[in-house]
Order: structure tokens, then C-alpha cells, then sequence
């Protein structure tokens, strides 16, 4: 009974944000306010850097500080094609993805090799490289970055320079993505995965390769990130670097913590947290930094399971 | 018989220690085979190089007829061969069947499937049931690991050696830290167990051991000095001056 309770409210929730979500595009034509629709089409794009963040971190316990690489690497994706006139968008996504993949793949093979502190540490150095590979292409506007004048192209089959087919682009690759991560979580790599941050060494000794199920795992996680920055290239409508220099790849570690390590919506809910608040809180007083950190605070030392676990908590309270 | 286990003059050095020194040992099919001995008499270092967490200096280990002296341990798995360890080492943040379902599924072929659900896969849950059922956790399938006692944890360690279907089975102290009742529960699954298993068992506990084994083996300070039948090792006059002792044996 316990457990029906829980998911009950677990799915209440689930079903009233799907539902908000479906419909705020005729709230803000109706009221005429672009502003809201901008404001969860940053939100539903970080969700699926964190959610991909969480997949690594969350599961399989590699903690990235780098993780907003790939968000920088899909936008440039997206930005460098069309600087010379390519906008078509399949090519673009795929060019996304596989150099997130690509990238994933060596810097993880390297990174893989370490733990603790130094794998943190060596994920931060990579992205940093292409942070500073990127402010030093001044073909690519350098540090003052690059306008995308065209959004990626599908054809006529669906139009997203129009902002409501955006937001509904951008809705369905969350859905689609989050369905994904819930897929692999739950299948046998994604046991290997939950077992590997578990006990690697007793992992290792019952006859896993536990390096390369991670190395997968850890590339899986690039690939749809770098998915989310080619979305992100195609909303902001410029690319830079600041995209993905440390502090980024901090926020979405924040979101993943926030939101609850480990549970699928626990990524939706931090980057809903973490965009709103800061929409909030930035209007309210300049030092609104300062009340974000109290929060993590707060919530590593109170609420380990972050919102969802809360949500958890309220389910099983009302029993 | 023929045995499934030839063990010939086997060494291991720890700098100036030895702690395996010249072993020959054979172990037939179908037994339970202690090795008793004082702490430090390189009991558990013969274990691991049974199993390959440690290379042997020198000597061969041949297994059903195959030289295995230098198989790294994970081949040697697949092999047939599993250990449980001292020191228990489980999945803590996994519920008891998840443990026993991937040491079923590091067996069952590659693991790089992503889609299907893998705790409604039969091929995985009814062998690890199974296994769970044997050794007495069925009832304790969902429980998180780390929240067992520490007797279920040793019931679990033996659940995941299981569940790879080893044809030989190393016990390196089982009952260590276990209760009275824990105990005689454990030398309970290992006599249901003993039909169509090999066992070596290394165990302080003398009562679990002479109600178990079939062949004792007494090692001191790294060299085998007796081998025998549970009788035969009562009556033997080095080993009672050696390890067991008057004192100890009225403790039993």
C-alpha cells in the first residue's frame, strides 16, 4: 500500500507538469507574455543536461564537473554550420551528437582511469581546454561568441523559427529523453551501471569489466547533452563559450543535487528550481548568489534525496 | 576419484614472510574440504591464489585438468571456480536480489542490452530466486543490503558465490562473527549444498568444521602438516601439539 501511495503522488505531480507544460503555449498567446514561454524553454533544456548529468552522476556515481562541455559542444554544432550557411537540421543534431560522443569518448577513457577527487578535477580540466579552445577561435567570435542566424532547418515538416513549434520541439525531446534515461537505468547495463558506484571492486570480481560498461555509460551521458546544446544553440540564438566554463558545469551538478541524485524527474524538478529561483531571486536583491548557496546547503544537509525525495517523503507522510 | 583440484608445490612471499610455502594438495570432486590452521598460516593466501587475487610465486594450480596458475580471477569464474571473501563486499545500496540477479547475469552472457527491463527478466530472477531460496533469504529478496544483519550478509556473500554456479566453491571463513543459531543455519546450507558442489572451507569455528568436512587439511606458518579424515586428525598427535591444543578442543 505504501508504495501505490507514493507513486500516486508521484505521478499526480508528474501528470499536473506534463499538463502545465502541454498548455502553457495557449496561456502565454492568449496573455501575449513571450517572456514565460522563454523562461521553461531554458528550463526544459537544462533538464535534459541534467537529467543526462544525473544518468553518470546520479547512477553510476561519476561525479563530471565538466558536464557543460557538451552543451557548448552541441551549440557549436548548431552555430558553426549555419555561420556557413548549412542549417540543415537532421545533419546538425547528428553532428551534435557524435562530437559530444566523440569527445565523451577519449576524455572519458582517460578519466575513467581515475577516482574520487582527480576524476572531478580531470573532467573540469578537459572542458576547460575546449572552453579555451573556443574564446581563442576568433573566426567563432572568440570570446564575444556567435550569433545563429538561422535555426536548424527539418524541412516543412516542422518549422521551428516559429518560437510555439520550438517549445513544442523542444517538449518532446524532453520526454523522449527522459523515457530514454528510464529505459537504460532499468535494463541489464543499467544494473551494471548501479552496481559498478555501488562496489566496483566486488563488481569487477563477480566478472564485470565495470571500466567499459562506465565508458559507455559516461559517453551515453555526452551524447545527450550535446543533444540539449544543439536545442540550446537554436533558442538562445548565440553560442559562447561562457556556455560551458566551470561555473556552468557547476549549476548543473546543482540541479542534479537539488532536484534529488538518482530518480529520473529528480533533474526536471532542479532545473525547474534552479531557473525559477533564479529568475526570482536575481529580481528581488543583487546578492541572490548568496541565498542559493544557503540552499544547497540546506538541502545536502536536510534533504538528501533533494525534491524528489521530499516528494517521496510527503507521499508516504500522507498515509 | 579423480581430483577436480591438483595443487602442486605452490609458494607465495610477502617480502621476508612466506606465506604459502611448497603446498601439495589434491581436492576430490564432490568434497568438503577444510583447512584449519593458526592466524597467519597463510590459509586465506591460499584461497586467493586459488582464485587468482594473487599470483602464485611459484608452483601450478591445475583445475578439472587445465593449468589455471596464472588466469586472471575473472576467467577463472567463468571457469567454475567462485569465492566469498573474509570480509564481506556487497552492492550496499542494492536490495538482496539485485545482488544476486548480476552475479547471475555476469554469467548469462554480455550485459550490453539497454532496453528491457532487467528486474522482469526471467533468465535473471528465477535463477537468483533460486539461489536466494537455498540459502535462506528468499524472504529478505527486497530488503536493501545494507540494512541485513551481519549474518544475512554472510548468507548473501554465499548467495552471489552461488549464483555463478561454481563447480568449486572457496569459503574463506564463513561463520566469522556469527551467533550460535546464525551458525548452525549456515552449516545447514552447506550440508543441502554439498551434493554436486566441491567446497574448501577455511573456519575457525571446530564445531562447523568436523560436522562439515570430509578431508581436513592443518597448516602452520605456511606448510601443510596433516591431511586427512575428521578422525584422523583428532587422533594426530602434531596437530593437537601444534594447533588445537588440550584447552581447545574441550572448548568444542
Amino acid at each position: 500500500m505504501e508504495k501505490a501511495t507514493r507513486f500516486t503522488l508521484r505521478v499526480k505531480i508528474t501528470v499536473v507538469i506534463f499538463l502545465v507544460l502541454f498548455f502553457l503555449p495557449i496561456y502565454t498567446g492568449l496573455t501575449d507574455n513571450g517572456f514565460y514561454l522563454d523562461l521553461v524553454n531554458r528550463l526544459m533544456i537544462l533538464a535534459i543536461a541534467a537529467a543526462s548529468l544525473n544518468l553518470i552522476l546520479g547512477h553510476g556515481g561519476m561525479i563530471s564537473f565538466g558536464h557543460a562541455a557538451y552543451l557548448g559542444i552541441g551549440a557549436y554544432c548548431v552555430g558553426i554550420p549555419a555561420y556557413y550557411g548549412v542549417d540543415n537540421g537532421p545533419l546538425q543534431i547528428f553532428l551534435a551528437v557524435a562530437a559530444s560522443g566523440i569527445f565523451a569518448l577519449i576524455t572519458g577513457a582517460i578519466c575513467l582511469r581515475t577516482k574520487g577527487v582527480y576524476f572531478i578535477m580531470i573532467t573540469m580540466a578537459f572542458t576547460q581546454m575546449v572552453f579555451f579552445g573556443f574564446v581563442s577561435v576568433e573566426e567563432y567570435g572568440g570570446d564575444d561568441g556567435l550569433v545563429i542566424d538561422t535555426r536548424s532547418n527539418f524541412g516543412s515538416f516542422i518549422n521551428i523559427e516559429d518560437n510555439i513549434n520550438l517549445y513544442y520541439f523542444i517538449l518532446i525531446s524532453l520526454i523522449i529523453c527522459l523515457f530514454l534515461i528510464h529505459k537504460i537505468t532499468k535494463s541489464r547495463f543499467g544494473l551494471v551501471i548501479e552496481g559498478s558506484r555501488s562496489n566496483e571492486q566486488r563488481m569487477r570480481s563477480i566478472g564485470f569489466d565495470t571500466y567499459r560498461y562506465r565508458l559507455i555509460c559516461y559517453v551515453i551521458a555526452g551524447c545527450i547533452c550535446g543533444y540539449a546544446g544543439a536545442l540550446l544553440g537554436n533558442f538562445t540564438n548565440f553560442i559562447s563559450p561562457e556556455m560551458m566554463d566551470w561555473a556552468a558545469s557547476g549549476e548543473l551538478i546543482f540541479m542534479v543535487i537539488l532536484g534529488g541524485t538518482g530518480s529520473l524527474l529528480g533533474p526536471v524538478f532542479g532545473a525547474a528550481a534552479f531557473v525559477i529561483l533564479e529568475e526570482w531571486l536575481s529580481s528581488l536583491t543583487l546578492y541572490w548568489h548568496f541565498i542559493f548557496g544557503a540552499l544547497l546547503i540546506m538541502v545536502v544537509l536536510f534533504a538528501r534525496g533533494g525534491i524528489s525525495g521530499i516528494v517521496t517523503y510527503l507521499g508516504n507522510r500522507k498515509q | 576419484m579423480t581430483p577436480i583440484l591438483k595443487i602442486t608445490s605452490l609458494c607465495k612471499q610477502f617480502g621476508g614472510i612466506t606465506a604459502t610455502n611448497n603446498i601439495d594438495l589434491n581436492i576430490n570432486e564432490g568434497e568438503i574440504h577444510a583447512v584449519i590452521g593458526p592466524n597467519g598460516a597463510g590459509k586465506t593466501t591460499l584461497i586467493s591464489q586459488l582464485s587468482g587475487d594473487l599470483k602464485a610465486d611459484k608452483g601450478a594450480i591445475l583445475f578439472q585438468g587445465d593449468l589455471i596458475t596464472n588466469m586472471p580471477s575473472n576467467k577463472r569464474s567463468l571457469l567454475g571456480i567462485a569465492r566469498t571473501f573474509q570480509i564481506t563486499s556487497l552492492m550496499l545500496d542494492m536490495s538482496t536480489l539485485d545482488n544476486v540477479a548480476l552475479a547471475v547475469q555476469a554469467h548469462s552472457g554480455h550485459s550490453y542490452r539497454f532496453w528491457q527491463d532487467a528486474r522482469q527478466d526471467n533468465q535473471l530472477i528465477e535463477p537468483a530466486l533460486y539461489v536466494l531460496k537455498q540459502v535462506g533469504l528468499l524472504g529478505r529478496k527486497d530488503i536493501i543490503t545494507r540494512e541485513l544483519s551481519h549474518g544475512e550478509h554472510r548468507q548473501l556473500e554465499i548467495a552471489m558465490a552461488l549464483a555463478t554456479q561454481p563447480k568449486l566453491l572457496l569459503l574463506d571463513e564463513p561463520m566469522a562473527g556469527m551467533g550460535g543459531e546464525e551458525t548452525q543455519k549456515l552449516i545447514a546450507i552447506f550440508k543441502k549444498l554439498k551434493t554436486g558442489k566441491t567446497m574448501i572451507l577455511i573456519e575457525h569455528d571446530m564445531n562447523a568444521v568436523f560436522s562439515l568436512a570430509d578431508q581436513i587439511t592443518v597448516m602452520v606458518y605456511g606448510e601443510i602438516i596433516a591431511t586427512g579424515s575428521p578422525k584422523e586428525i583428532r587422533a594426530n598427535q602434531k596437530v593437537k601439539a601444534a594447533y588445537l591444543g588440550d584447552e581447545e578442543l574441550q572448548t568444542c
